[in-house]
């Protein structure tokens, strides 16, 4: 299968007047169409950056992106980000925050409007189109914050940390929720996280980088045989217990820090 | 709907005392400050000639209403400030604006609007009214100086203060830093400015009477100067009646502006 993303040893420096620190080191690797793959290593070794630079927030110090073959222009269209918390806006509606990528992006026309209302019927917010962002909850928030993603149709989708945000149980089931409406909708997705547990009951594979600066120190395919393969249900599979094990000691094996 | 328990009932009587007396009291330190003055101007303790006294106020008043020349000066007055207010308003937003749009500009321009900030704007009045003379122009960019610089250094810190990530937001949808400015940092800083409005307000009431201490032919400012010449002091203490409660007026308009605002988001 083609790659949809190719990423050729990317690197990364962060410029202060105390100096320079070297956030990524040779980074590497592919996506494929249709995969889901989330990216793991200790916090603050440059898993954001990685994706800003995905995103082409920012541009990589050498090394080459890749999309569909073609080196990526900044800011491409076809790659949709979703950030830690939602930022919905409080002084528009909620339609109307689902609305703001489409606006920014060229005169709303019937049809955006159309498929912004059933993406909302679809994903359970139809009722509350009108309403402001506070009177959702915390998992309705990151689905509006995930439509709003979702209604300029990218083909990849980054996660940096979605749900961190939330508390506990509600990450567990917004991961499930979210987790399978990216699956249905048939979007390759790079999801960041520090959460293993997390990477594993997602993804396809699961990239583990070292300390910064980070390198890529193994990647890890994760396949599960179940007949309902859903975040929830992975987590309650034997291999759950393995693949976290396997990726907790990969993850460690390098922390000089505890 | 239920009825409330007994200790609901209590509390929400108790707020209502509470509210009561606090109202009933501030009647009545008014009530009781002019009941005072008019005693002892009437009795002889004060000189009513310096003091005036309550009722010599109101006469004073009735006669100038009746005349219409008090609808003159409160008009000026009026006009002035809210000339200058809205003035203020449009330019410190524009010349915010500008300085989010630049990060070298408002660095390299931050000394001088401390400075401009911090002078006595009074200082500047005699300047204004060589340069543009005794008009209500001169009366209303006295009154725009004392507010403007303030202003705008207000403005433009609320705009530098939103959130870093809800602009990354707008650039993660493909956005641009025009989007950024109309869609976060605009909208975001309406409370900002409302409340910047409010300071604004009374900022340009002061301008402007300073202004009619010195170039001015009619309106409050001129009659408390000319009242004090000619040791009217019944004129002079009805015309800072009158600048109260316009103050209140129109720092209690933009209160209700905010409120509007606030119930819609």
């Amino acid at each position: 299968m083609k790659p949809l993303l190719e990423l050729k040893n990317i690197n990364y420096s962060y410029h202060t007047p105390d100096g320079e620190t070297k956030a990524l080191s040779n980074i590497s690797f592919t996506l494929s169409t249709g995969e889901f793959t989330a990216v793991v290593g200790p916090s603050g070794c440059g898993k954001s950056t990685l994706l800003s630079l995905i995103d082409g927030l920012m541009r990589p110090e050498s090394g080459e992106l890749l999309l569909n073959g073609a080196p990526l222009t900044d800011n491409s269209s076809k790659i949709g980000y979703m950030l830690q918390h939602d930022h919905l806006f409080e002084w528009r509606s909620v339609y109307r925050n689902i609305l703001l990528g489409a606006e920014i992006n060229g005169p709303i026309t019937p049809e955006v409007k159309a498929r912004a209302l059933d993406l909302l019927d679809q994903y359970g917010l139809g009722q509350f189109a009108g309403s402001k962002p506070s009177e959702l909850s915390g998992g309705m928030r990151q689905r509006a914050a995930l439509i709003r993603t979702l209604l300029l149709d990218p083909e990849l989708l980054l996660l940096d940390e979605p749900f961190s945000a939330l508390d506990y149980q509600t990450r567990l089931k917004v991961s499930d929720d979210i987790g399978q409406i990216i699956r249905h909708s048939g979007k390759t997705a790079l999801l960041v996280t520090h959460d293993l547990s997390e990477a594993v009951s997602l993804s396809d594979r699961i990239i583990i980088l070292s300390q910064r600066p980070a390198e890529v120190v193994r990647i890890v395919p994760i396949t599960f045989t179940l007949e309902n393969d859903t975040p929830l249900n992975r987590r309650n599979a034997p291999e759950f217990k393995t693949y976290f094990n396997e990726i907790w000691k990969e993850l460690n094996k390098n922390d000089q820090t505890i | 709907m239920t009825k409330p328990s007994d200790g609901q009932e209590l509390f929400l009587r108790r707020m209502r005392r509470h509210r009561l007396t606090v109202r009933i009291a501030r009647v009545l330190i008014l009530v009781l400050f002019l009941l005072l003055w008019e005693i002892t101007a009437s009795t002889g303790i004060i000189d009513s000639f310096i003091f005036s006294s309550p009722s010599r106020i109101a006469l004073c008043f009735r006669e100038m209403v009746l005349d219409r020349s008090i609808f003159l000066h409160i008009g000026v007055t009026l006009y002035e400030t809210i000339a200058s207010f809205l003035l203020v308003t449009a330019s410190s937003i524009l010349a915010a604006i500008l300085l989010w749009c630049s990060l070298r500009l408002s660095e390299i321009l931050e000394p001088y609007l401390v400075v401009l900030n911090s002078l006595p704007k009074s200082a500047l009045a005699p300047l204004l009214i060589v340069w543009l003379g005794a008009t209500p122009t001169t009366i209303i960019v006295a009154g725009m100086s004392v507010a403007v610089f303030g202003s705008i250094m207000n403005l433009y810190t609320s705009f530098i203060t939103v959130d870093r990530e809800k602009i990354k937001l707008i650039y993660t949808l493909h956005g641009n830093r025009r989007h950024a400015l109309l869609k976060v940092v605009l909208p975001g800083s309406i409370p900002a400015v409302i409340s910047n409005m409010k300071v604004n307000i009374g900022l340009c009431l002061v301008g402007v009477v300073i202004g009619e201490f010195l170039a001015a032919r009619n309106g409050l400012g001129y009659l408390i100067i000319y009242s004090s010449q000619v040791f009217k002091m019944d004129w002079l203490i009805m015309s800072i009646f009158l600048l109260c409660i316009m103050a209140m007026a129109l720092y209690a308009v933009i209160g209700t502006v905010e409120k509007i605002y606030n119930r819609r988001y």
